[in-house]
């Protein structure tokens, strides 16, 4: 039985912010920056963390299959929502996967994602079942930084398992070294970066070649037999000269997708995979590379597995759904890097009763309502009497997800009024195809977009944030469907 | 098989204070002042009155629960007061509740009174609150205007009317409110505007802008009732008395099932279908003399013409712009200026609608006292959002008519 990947997914947040406006607002500070404004990186809607992003990822991913096969989720990230809440359980929970299944938090590295990926690909054979494995970044950088500049945020997933694999595992090598590139101390908000020179000559140049070396001896594969080498860094040229050191055709470097994306954190390793495998033909070898305090590199081989994967959205599918943000003050604002008058308005208590949304998990996160076993009819919420006029039958309804059902618009409006962290809050009704309806946030948006009939696709976002507690509350919103698959 | 209480009630007195940014008043002072007016008119005493009902709809916001904060500003003496509350129809539900006390033979004078202090929020427009704990994680983030703003692109939609057009009737709606608010000295507004006033308005809830939404403001009105027959012993010889009162409430279908299409009110259709019944009325183009309706949104003021089966459906486009519904029109509209203008304190607006029927009734409305003779004044009072609200219908007319 071969071990591999199964299935791949990835997510990109639509709004790209041109680098040029970050050098326009802080260059007066620091003029290097002008060096670095080119092209774009993508950034979280307001409404987006590491926690939703990892949810779109996997819905990707597991574009057409079997969901209930799933038997365990991991989440790699170093920007939880939560540091205490099982961040991957609220995946789970939004992914409708059940109860019975093993789920895992992994951080604290930028090298968690290909170190989490690793153990899962090693317990693969007796895991009884697919590893659905994320990795989701939303870095939180300083203004003006060359992290704010590199960084973009992303996720990607894959499913991992025994059988039918897309790509075979042919195995992997790690080194752990205590090398402090950066690091975020309990309590501090932002990295603390050393020399960029250092780290590329006594990290990136010493650290990776060896980790190479070893993985190439170990699995006894040519390293010119390479075809896609993702090695994540941010650093001028250093993953061509990486390859080069290592034997490594020149082509195989893949685009660290800089110009279109920045680097994804921990996740980027497998966004670059993700990018990797679209684009892979059966029988190409694949390597990727994570680092941070060491290294792990990974060596895949795709199959003719791979051709037969249902269309998805994938890293470019993503990356297609776009729109540019030139306003660096949105991006402020949305990460609360400026302290912007937000009007009284904002200051509604948005304490979140645990014990309703524990009640009412179902509904809230995985958006699931009813359908009356009677007359058919679908509906949100799932309550005690069908609200089908000629029917209201009591104690009918079953248990029926909406989040992978499109919709259409009846109607909608942008609301000025209401406090929104990104105005006008635009809503709407939508009505499901097949039944059932929901008075909806729209998120992913603009005013112009807006019309009767559009078609919409739910996801799972942010709802509101309880800055008085540091709660953050997700529930579905609906948006327009374009680019995006339709289930 | 009941047959409503068409004429088994009769309106005895009725007050209304200035409605506005009262900064100098707290709720208790708005309520004294309908109050006095009220019982002055009714010509009874105080002590006479044996049951009451009090309105408010946002009571966090100013006198907190309960019918102990009327009870407390008139030193009523331990009669039974009851606090009542169904969004922005509560004034409505105040004088239905006084009304079916006196039907019934519980009392012989009741009273209703609404009260809202909106204006300690710190910013315009209604306070902002949560929804409860479970609705607060599913309902829409949308303010008043956004819920019923939507209601413009369901009826173009539906109707396949241009947006431009509808958008032309909704200032009409709006331009005529404030010519009639400006006859009227208690009036919230009282200034005049032009249809380029409403156009050129910064956008609230697309296609709503400033001008198409009604004012948030403090006031108080209230109802003493009593039976036509008590008030004729009083030597009232004018009377006017209760045709009808009718309520629907929304039951999660405009919400939640895809029959409702978002283009109108639902509960409006049949609460004033149940309304017309109670009270006789066959054709209410033909018969209802004066309209005040719940017109928190010039879209609302639009749509709800058609709810009451008085323009025909898509039609209200066209009334509205003949001038159907102005003041010199077929059957005015918001002839005291509506929510728009004479203003929204909430739990009094519905007592203010029947309040203004009262005046028209008898010939009081001064300035803007309509000529030809009233003989129906339909009040419609609505609460909550397009997809799940709270419709009450009052009908007031000449006793015996």
């Amino acid at each position: 039985m071969e071990i591999g990947i199964l299935a791949y997914g990835a997510y990109i947040p639509r709004r790209r912010l041109a680098r040029k406006s970050v050098a326009d607002a802080n260059a007066w500070f620091n003029p290097a920056l002008r060096g670095q404004a080119k092209a774009e990186r993508s950034m979280c809607n307001w409404d987006e963390d590491a926690v939703t992003m990892a949810v779109e990822a996997a819905r990707d991913c597991l574009t057409g299959f079997d969901r209930d096969q799933v038997r365990s989720v991991q989440l790699a990230s170093t920007s939880f929502p939560f540091e205490d809440r099982l961040n991957s359980g609220i995946v789970a929970q939004a992914l409708n996967l059940g109860a019975e299944i093993s789920s895992l938090d992994v951080g604290s590295s930028q090298r968690a994602a290909t170190a989490g990926l690793a153990a899962v690909l090693e317990g693969a054979a007796g895991a009884g079942g697919p590893a659905l494995f994320l990795a989701s970044e939303k870095r939180r950088t300083k203004v003006g930084s060359t992290l704010e500049m590199t960084s973009g945020d992303g996720a990607a997933a894959l499913l991992v398992g025994t059988g039918k694999v897309i790509a075979k595992f042919i195995g992997g090598n790690s080194r752990t070294v205590d090398f402090i590139d950066h690091y975020r101390g309990q309590g501090f908000a932002y990295d603390y970066v050393w020399e960029e020179r250092w780290i590329r000559d006594e990290g990136y140049n010493k650290i990776v070649p060896a980790t190479l070396v070893g993985l190439f001896k170990k699995t006894g594969i040519e390293p010119g037999s390479i075809a896609h080498f993702c090695m994540p860094c941010t650093l001028g040229k250093v993953a061509a000269s990486l390859a080069k050191k290592a034997g490594i055709p020149e082509g195989a470097v893949r685009d660290n997708l800089h110009a279109v994306c920045g680097e994804t954190g921990t996740a980027h390793s497998l966004v670059m995979l993700a990018d990797a495998l679209a684009a892979a033909k059966p029988g190409e070898r694949i390597l990727v590379v994570g680092f941070g305090q060491g290294c792990d590199a990974l060596l895949f081989e795709a199959t003719a597995d791979l051709q037969r994967l249902p269309p998805r959205m994938g890293v470019r599918g993503y990356l297609a759904r776009r729109r540019e943000e030139t306003n660096y003050n949105r991006f402020l604002a949305f990460n609360d890097l400026v302290t912007l008058e937000r009007g009284m308005r904002a200051e509604l208590d948005k304490q979140t009763a645990l014990s309703t949304l524990y009640r009412n998990r179902n509904m809230i996160l995985s958006l699931v309502g009813g359908r009356c076993s009677k007359c058919g009819t679908a509906q949100f919420p799932k309550t005690n009497v069908c609200v089908n006029p000629d029917c209201n039958a009591f104690h009918t309804q079953t248990d029926h997800a909406f989040a992978e059902t499109g919709g259409k618009v009846n109607s909608h409006t942008a609301d000025q009024l209401t406090y929104s962290p990104d105005p006008p809050a635009i809503c709407g009704m939508v009505q499901f195809d097949g039944g059932g309806r929901l008075m909806a946030d729209f998120t992913d948006m603009d005013m112009a977009e807006l019309s009767v009939g559009l078609r919409m696709r739910m996801v799972f976002r942010i709802k509101d944030y309880d800055s008085q507690r540091g709660f953050t509350r997700y529930f579905w919103k609906a948006t327009p469907a374009g680019a995006a698959k339709e289930a | 098989m009941a047959s409503g209480i068409r004429d088994k009630v009769a309106i005895l007195g009725m007050g209304c204070s200035k409605f506005g940014e009262r900064w100098d008043k707290d709720a208790d002072d708005l309520m004294v002042e309908a109050f006095e007016e009220a019982i002055k008119d009714a010509g009874i005493e105080k002590n006479q009155i044996q049951a009451a009902w009090l309105a408010t709809g946002i009571e966090e916001q100013h006198v907190g629960k309960s019918g102990v904060p009327l009870a407390l500003a008139l030193r009523l003496p331990f009669i039974p007061v009851t606090r009542v509350e169904n969004y922005c129809a509560s004034g409505t539900e105040a004088f239905r509740g006084a009304a079916y006390a006196v039907a019934s033979g519980a009392c012989d004078f009741a009273l209703a009174l609404g009260v809202e202090k909106l204006k300690d929020t710190g910013y315009g427009g209604l306070p902002q609150r949560s929804r409860g704990t479970l609705n607060s994680m599913f309902w829409a983030n949308l303010s008043a205007p956004g819920s019923f703003a939507q209601v413009a692109a369901a009826y173009v939609a539906k109707h396949g009317c241009s947006a431009a057009d509808l958008k032309q009737a909704m200032a009409h709606v709006s331009v005529k409110s404030h010519d009639n608010g400006s006859r009227n000295p208690k009036a919230h507004l009282q200034n005049k505007i032009t249809v380029d006033t409403v156009m050129n308005a910064p956008v609230v809830a697309a296609p709503l802008g400033l001008f198409d939404c009604c004012g948030v403001s403090d006031g108080s009105a209230c109802a003493i009732v009593t039976t036509p027959e008590i008030a004729k012993s009083l030597g009232k010889s004018d009377i006017i008395s209760v045709k009808a009162l009718q309520l629907a409430v929304s039951n999660g279908l405009e919400a939640q099932h895809n029959s409702w299409d978002g283009s109108y009110f639902a509960t409006t259709r049949i609460a004033s279908t149940r309304a017309y019944a109670e009270a006789g009325i066959k054709n209410p183009r033909e018969q209802i003399s004066l309209l005040e309706v719940h017109d928190c949104f010039s879209i609302t003021e639009l749509v709800t013409m058609e709810d009451l089966h008085i323009s025909p459906e898509g039609g209200a486009i066209k009334d509205v712009l003949d001038g159907f519904y102005d003041a010199d029109g077929t059957i005015p509209c918001q002839i005291d200026g509506g929510l728009k203008c004479f203003g929204h304190p909430i739990g009094a607006s519905g007592l203010r609608m029947i309040y203004e029927m009262y005046l028209q009734l008898l010939g009081r409305a001064g300035q803007r006292q309509r000529k030809q003779q009233p003989v129906f004044g339909l009040t419609m009072n609505l609460g909550g959002f397009p997809h799940q609200n709270v419709v009450s219908i009052g009908i007031v007319g000449r006793h015996g008519a």
